[in-house]
């Protein structure tokens, strides 16, 4: 196709707007009326609420209202849901833990809203929350994943004696311990993923409007899924039905699964503005977004690899505890089972696999899906493993993943899933050829006659997008089904407008969706319009995440316009008396194959919508919908080689080469997927070396609830990405597309751990690998050599 | 805005400054607020007034006469690590200034702001004791190693304003920190000059009671360790 169809490196359309500050965003909105909620939140990290009295508050100036849990309670409002049931290996359901919006008995981490105030201003707002007075009975505080195990820990949920949420494995035990007893050599590391905090550049925000006279709501939120959000809510939150309740997601500045769940804010700014009779806006401050927003990973795992004297990885032992914070948010089980201990087979044939996952509430925020959700933990653990047993046997840690590479496909993995399609041997030639990792060892040397460390490392990681067959999922515990539905709108001039479910918060569907209808309808690309995040325009949608909206989103679409295009070449033939399986789109005009008959693009849609002379019995319009449900999660995979330089003096990691080798299956546009690429190794790096959420685990207190302790990845803190893609298509899309939102973010951070400790020639380091832990590290191995 | 709801007031003159100061219930001069709007914004501090200190005329501008520096108190980073004069006779300096917070903070933080608030993790407290400077005020004129008592404390009296910081240019200077990985404050950072007193060098960050002067200047002045150029 021409310059703006599929595999065209198109400018985004929609960067005008973001990059002149001509973006709508749900802070931007402003309606008549509209007052500014803040919320009084918990200093304590668990205590039981002895009162709340609001009198002064209520007494300052521009104070409309404060309104507290137990009136909440009163109308009815619901508790917050997590939307995957898990069943633990004895068959019991998950321990859901009761979550108030607003809390009014107890309140479980720091930051747990009790009490919303609404006033003219939203200074006078945060002037008047000070001067609610809440008292507390502070109660006993745990933090730590395998604290709140321990006999004797302070309990936070009567409905989970112990803490444990969930005791649930998958695999086969037996058989993995078998094989371990068998095996020539077992290779044994202890894994810690280290907690994050999502950090979009915009920050929370909602604005509620009720409307008296119609009985009506209108929810403005920075949502990832508009759609399952307004489900959510009149299903389970009582706040009202379907129908009588509009959620829009305007222009929303990033969210890497912060934004897929529903908080209490939404829900809690929705019922304040019908007891207050005015729309209600409430913004977040970074703070509070450290202090709110679901957090990501927190794992700890214990590892057992076994190999028979060739090599062979025969087996996988591994035992989890996933820390899910105070309450179980909208995801939060699924995370650490089905998209995690599916992948712990990596792109390695292994014949027995077991993992048991435990997870457990502690005095901290919840803790959900963030960008990989899942799958950068399993990728951790394993290529950390692979890593270390190669060390371990001696021989090359490039030769050990051949050796053990699936090969065959479809494979079906000890734990559920079923890889279609994949070329591993292709993304790491690449990456070993982009890094010259051949020449290391003069890099090395040279690098020490500076006095520098110099390390090399690599992950071969595969995560599963797509997200995913509902059938499938539904039988695992999902509460929806994760399909997606689209609508293409075809104009009587032949401008078309889609209506997607997905919903873009960064990822381009502007142009990357445009480019799928000009590719087939033969239009310029500024005579598409993508419409998404308002449930009054869409009629229902699974919305963004998980990879999801390329290979679902986009092969909705493509079955819409497979229906449009069929009317339109029936109109076509009728008009030019010919077959309409003669009929060819292309260039703004259908031609008759073979012939010099054609008739322009905007006289078939005119004629569709004239009705003058149609084929006999067909409607008029040109105008089709469709869902899309997938027949299998994809499985994009690569290779990724990370090079260190690291000061022995200080423990400073310096990043000198970073080469990405990915398989995305087709791809739509190669520029909007190196950003993807490049941005989720920003991540992926910032998960490796700089981030990590710390609680005091004494009293809870949230140690990096800003940016001067939070250290999030900056420009000089990476170096230029080599990116390279080896696709397979895959199989189970009409459009062949795997995804590549997550990648880098699953990929990168044991490629720079293995790298690091290659450096330090210490493989005891955890993330993140901070200077002082990366010198603590070195000391330490210098220490043990020196000993022996 | 966030922070509690305070009286801004820009001073157009030492005299107007005292006096607006002195008028105030609680007031607080800010020269930058570079620390300070961070600290309000947190609601860490409620001054009744601010006193703004960076529009006096008196406080502005670089001068070097053969190796006489005078900075004024009101100069910015930014103008510090861009003065052609500076780099001239004390290239370590703007090096220094060059490396302070982003182009927001350099282009409204001051180094009189900087030294009265003796942050130890500020970068200018470091070179002041390092080149042995003099503390300049509108009441008398302070020795560099008088300034500085502890974290976040100064000599300065409640009543006293910066004017300047008046230094000799040394015969070479450097400047290294170590940055905190999040806010790239100084963790720790050493400034060391030769000059005609010797060798200085001042650490800060590393310390319990702020910036002081480390016994390295009468090691390498011992020949104990040899000062590399």
């Amino acid at each position: 196709m021409g310059v703006e169809g599929i595999g065209a490196r198109v400018a985004r359309k929609e960067d005008k707007r973001f990059l002149t500050g001509k973006g709508r965003y749900t802070d931007d909105m402003v309606v008549p009326g509209m007052k500014y909620a803040y919320f009084v939140r918990s200093p304590y990290a668990h205590a039981r609420i002895a009162g709340i009295d609001a009198s002064a508050a209520k007494a300052m100036p521009g104070v409309i209202d404060v309104l507290d849990g137990k009136q909440l309670l009163a109308d009815g409002i619901g508790n917050l849901i997590c939307g995957w049931m898990i069943h633990s290996k004895d068959g019991s359901p998950m321990k859901m833990g009761g979550w108030r919006p607003l809390a009014h008995e107890t309140v479980r981490y720091v930051g747990d809203a009790v009490a919303i105030v609404v006033a003219d201003s939203f200074g006078e707002a945060r002037d008047a929350a000070e001067a609610v007075s809440v008292s507390y009975d502070e109660l006993p505080v745990v933090t730590v994943a395998v604290d709140t195990l321990k006999p004797g820990a302070p309990e936070l949920h009567p409905e989970a004696p112990g803490n444990l949420i969930f005791d649930w494995e998958i695999g086969d035990s037996a058989a993995a311990d078998a094989a371990i007893a068998q095996a020539a050599h077992v290779t044994e590391i202890e894994i810690f993923n280290n907690r994050l905090s999502p950090n979009p550049m915009e920050p929370r925000a909602t604005l509620g409007i009720y409307d008296g006279a119609e009985d009506h709501y209108t929810c403005y939120t920075t949502s990832q899924n508009p759609h399952v959000a307004r489900l959510v809510m009149s299903a389970f939150y009582n706040v009202a039905p379907e129908n009588k309740l509009r959620v829009i997601a305007p222009d929303v500045g990033g969210g890497f699964g912060s934004k897929i769940y529903i908080y209490p804010e939404e829900i809690v700014c929705l019922w304040a503005s019908k007891k207050t009779g005015v729309p209600v806006k409430w913004t977040s401050d970074r703070t509070e977004a450290f202090l709110t927003d679901a957090h990501g990973r927190d794992h700890v795992s214990k590892v057992k690899m076994a190999f028979d004297k060739d090599h062979k990885i025969i087996g996988l032992k591994v035992d989890t505890i996933a820390n899910l914070g105070a309450y179980m948010s909208l995801f939060s089980s699924a995370v650490p089972t089905y998209l995690y201990a599916t992948l712990l087979s990596g792109q390695y044939d292994i014949a027995a696999i077991h993992c048991n996952v435990r997870t457990v509430y502690t005095n901290t925020v919840p803790v959900d899906a963030y960008r990989g959700a899942g799958r950068p933990e399993a990728t951790y653990l394993l290529e950390r493993t692979v890593e270390t047993a190669a060390r371990e046997l001696g021989i090359s840690p490039v030769e050990l993943r051949r050796k053990n590479f699936i090969r065959s496909f479809p494979h079906q993995t000890p734990v559920i899933m079923n890889y279609d399609a994949g070329d591993y041997d292709a993304s790491l030639d690449a990456a070993l050829q982009a890094s010259d990792w051949n020449g290391f060892a003069a890099r090395k040397a040279e690098a020490a006659r500076r006095g520098k460390l110099r390390g090399i490392g690599m992950s071969c990681y595969i995560e599963a997008c797509g997200i995913a067959p509902s059938a499938a999922v539904g039988s695992l515990g999902a509460g929806v089904g994760l399909w997606e539905s689209a609508e293409v709108r075809v104009n009587a001039v032949g401008t078309v407008e889609v209506l997607t479910g997905s919903h873009s918060h960064g990822q381009g569907h502007e142009t990357t969706f445009a480019q799928l209808v000009s590719e087939r309808l033969g239009v310029p690309l500024d005579n598409v319009s993508i419409v998404h995040g308002d449930t009054d325009k869409v009629q229902m949608g699974m919305g963004t995440y998980g990879s999801r909206s390329g290979a679902v989103g986009m092969s909705a679409i493509v079955k819409a316009l497979d229906k449009v295009e069929a009317k339109a070449k029936k109109i076509a033939a009728h008009l030019m008396e010919a077959d309409e399986s003669d009929i060819v789109i292309g260039n703004g005009e259908m031609k008759v194959a073979g012939t010099d008959k054609s008739v322009p693009w905007f006289q078939v849609t005119l004629a569709a919508y004239t009705g003058h002379n149609l084929p006999s019995g067909m409607e008029p319009g040109l105008k089709e919908g469709a869902f899309y449900d997938p027949s299998n999660f994809t499985f994009p995979a690569g290779c990724y080689i990370a090079e260190v330089e690291v000061d022995p003096e200080t423990g400073k990691t310096e990043i000198v080469q970073f080469v990405a080798a990915d398989d995305f299956g087709n791809i739509i546009n190669p520029m909007i997927v190196e950003g993807q690429v490049h941005g989720g190794i920003a991540q992926g790096i910032g998960q490796a070396l700089l981030e990590g959420v710390h609680y005091d685990p004494a009293n809870g207190q949230l140690l990096t609830a800003s940016y001067m302790d939070y250290a999030m990845p900056r420009a000089d803190d990476l170096p230029s990405f080599s990116v390279s893609h080896q696709n397979t298509p895959c199989p189970g899309n009409p459009l062949g597309i795997k995804g590549c939102g997550e990648a880098g973010a699953i990929g990168s951070p044991p490629a720079l751990i293995n790298a690091i400790t290659d450096a330090i020639g210490n493989n005891k380091l955890n993330m993140p690998a901070t200077p002082l832990a990366v010198w603590t590290a070195l000391q330490a191995g210098q220490i043990r050599q020196a000993a022996e | 805005m966030h922070l509690y709801s305070t009286n801004y007031h820009r001073a157009t003159s030492l005299e107007d400054a005292g006096k607006l100061l002195s008028g105030a219930d609680d007031g607080k001069y800010i020269a930058g607020g570079q620390t300070l709007i961070a600290t309000l914004k947190q609601r860490l501090a409620q001054p009744s007034d601010l006193v703004d200190l960076r529009h006096i005329a008196a406080l502005k501008g670089i001068a070097v006469e053969g190796r006489k520096v005078t900075i004024g108190a009101g100069v910015t980073h930014a103008e510090v690590a861009s003065s052609a004069s500076i780099r001239g006779v004390c290239p370590a300096l703007a090096h220094l200034a060059s490396l302070i917070g982003d182009p927001h903070v350099r282009h409204m933080g001051t180094i009189g702001g900087s030294i009265a608030n003796d942050d130890p993790a500020a970068d200018y407290p470091a070179a002041v004791l390092g080149l042995g400077a003099t503390v300049v005020t509108n009441r008398r004129e302070i020795a560099a190693d008088d300034f500085f008592v502890s974290l976040f404390e100064t000599a300065l009296r409640d009543d006293e304003i910066i004017t300047a910081v008046r230094f000799q240019a040394p015969e070479k200077a450097g400047y290294a920190k170590f940055a905190n990985p999040a806010s790239r404050f100084a963790m720790t950072g050493v400034f060391v000059s030769k000059g005609e007193g010797g060798v200085r060098v001042a650490v800060t960050g590393a310390g319990s009671s702020g910036v002081f002067r480390h016994a390295g200047g009468r090691l390498v002045a011992a020949g104990r360790v040899r000062c590399a150029n």
